[in-house]
């Protein structure tokens, strides 16, 4: 026998489940007035440093359906790289945001400023991007992918760069479809599959 | 800033699997390649804070908060509390639960919902709080009752409360759902059943705490969250590159 490890494991994960928007976006799903408002509805005050972009995207289960009752929440950095709750990180930049599938369409908005690249241990330096993190009903763990941008230099990217078949590199990467507006959408099985992260 | 490390990676064999056939919604919702595993970056270490400003009085009192305070919803009075700590046994302070649940009856107020069991009136389904310096945390609230739900020909949710944690790094980011002590509808359900191991089902079973039930009010039950730890050494300074 061995000493025992003092180190506890993490909660398993289980399905957010066909009402998470009770529990986490309670005025879209009808309980108006238990909050005043929904949690983290914008990433970004008036102020906010930066170009103010638009990224609008469907979530794809593998049967191509775009899916109407996901949850998106997403994380990134300001304008100058600085994540928020950093020493000089844009105070009008929050970087979180809690958004949905539209119920009708399935499209969902993300309205941000765009972010800058950040800097890691070791120099390492990330292309702007947005973390995102997807939950709903049929999902048993959330799944994390990054929003990149095809106008941005994304060539020394450590994330992307690890990517070993190189034409799955697109699915992280947002299409500008005129100034300030991007798509991006998310294909969770499948042809087109968007890589998922582990990390 | 002090670095305290990168995340522990996450050890999947604790989750449920993704892909799951007798949880048939996960069958086309699932990857079918490989995760993209890779260390932490701070895109994944830093995440959002809120403050107490963020929260009403009644925000954890699911019993209450729906009516603002004039009518209790009917059901089992139960606390639920516990603490969020992360894999190294540190408490996680300051970070937001989220809990949402079906009523006494077993029927959320959804508009997709359409079981039997009536709405009650006095009671809405979703409560938050935030942590305290310790990582502890508590909810007032009815016990959810158990309800049926298409999935194969005859299958019934267990009582169950759903909960969403965030600690303090993006990378942190659960939800889960908590299961009660004794409930024969555990065994059968395949959501729980989409974790592999018995063990690691039972973490997310909480037990009857009759040291915090209050007399002639409510009972209690306790149930513990653990986050993702970072991997601080006496090295991750020196670290070259990545």
């Amino acid at each position: 026998m061995a000493q025992q490890l003092d180190t506890l494991q993490e909660t398993p994960s289980q399905t957010a489940g066909p009402y998470v928007h009770i529990g986490c976006v309670p005025t879209f799903a009808g309980l108006e007035g238990i909050y005043p408002e929904d949690l983290a509805l914008s990433p970004i005050e008036d102020g906010a440093k930066g170009e103010i972009i638009e990224i609008t995207g469907q979530v794809f289960d593998g049967t191509g359906w775009a899916m109407r009752d996901a949850m998106m929440e997403s994380w990134q950095a300001d304008a100058a790289g600085i994540y928020p709750g950093t020493d000089g990180a844009d105070p009008k930049v929050s970087g979180f945001c809690r958004f949905t599938a539209d119920k009708e369409t399935g499209f969902f908005t993300l309205r941000t400023v765009k972010p800058g690249a950040t800097k890691g241990r070791g120099g390492m330096v990330q292309a702007p991007h947005i973390s995102v993190w997807i939950v709903a009903r049929g999902i048993n763990i959330g799944l994390q992918t990054r929003i990149y941008f095809e106008d941005e230099d994304n060539s020394a990217d450590p994330l992307l760069n690890r990517i070993e078949q190189r034409p799955r590199v697109d699915t992280l990467i947002a299409k500008k479809t005129a100034e300030g507006k991007y798509t991006f959408d998310i294909r969770l099985q499948g042809e087109g599959e968007t890589v998922f992260l582990d990390i | 800033m002090t670095d305290l490390g990168p995340l522990i990676p996450r050890n999947r064999e604790v989750h449920p699997v993704p892909y799951d056939p007798g949880y048939k919604t996960s069958i086309t919702r699932s990857p079918y390649l490989p995760l993209l595993s890779m260390e932490s970056t701070p895109s994944e270490e830093t995440g959002p804070r809120f403050g107490h400003g963020l929260l009403g009085a009644l925000d954890n009192n699911l019993i209450l908060n729906w009516t603002k305070g004039a009518a209790p919803a009917v059901g089992e009075r139960i606390l639920v509390h516990g603490r969020v700590l992360d894999e190294n046994g540190r408490p996680v302070p300051h970070t937001l639960v989220e809990i949402w649940q079906a009523n006494a009856g077993g029927r959320y107020r959804h508009v997709k919902d359409t079981y039997f069991a009536p709405l009650d009136p006095n009671f809405g389904g979703c409560g938050r709080t935030i942590t305290d310096e310790n990582g502890y945390y508590e909810f007032l609230t009815i016990r959810p009752g158990a309800y049926p739900w298409p999935n194969r020909g005859n299958d019934w949710r267990p009582m169950h409360i759903h909960m969403s944690v965030f600690g303090h790094s993006f990378g942190q980011r659960l939800i889960t759902q908590l299961y009660f002590e004794g409930d024969p509808l555990i065994d059968r359900c395949p959501i729980a059943a989409t974790i592999k191991s018995r063990s690691q089902l039972d973490r997310l079973v909480a037990p009857l705490d009759m040291a915090k039930a209050r007399p002639m009010d409510f009972l209690a039950y306790k149930f513990d969250v653990v986050l993702r730890g970072r991997r601080q050494t006496m090295f991750e300074n020196k670290l070259e590159g990545m």
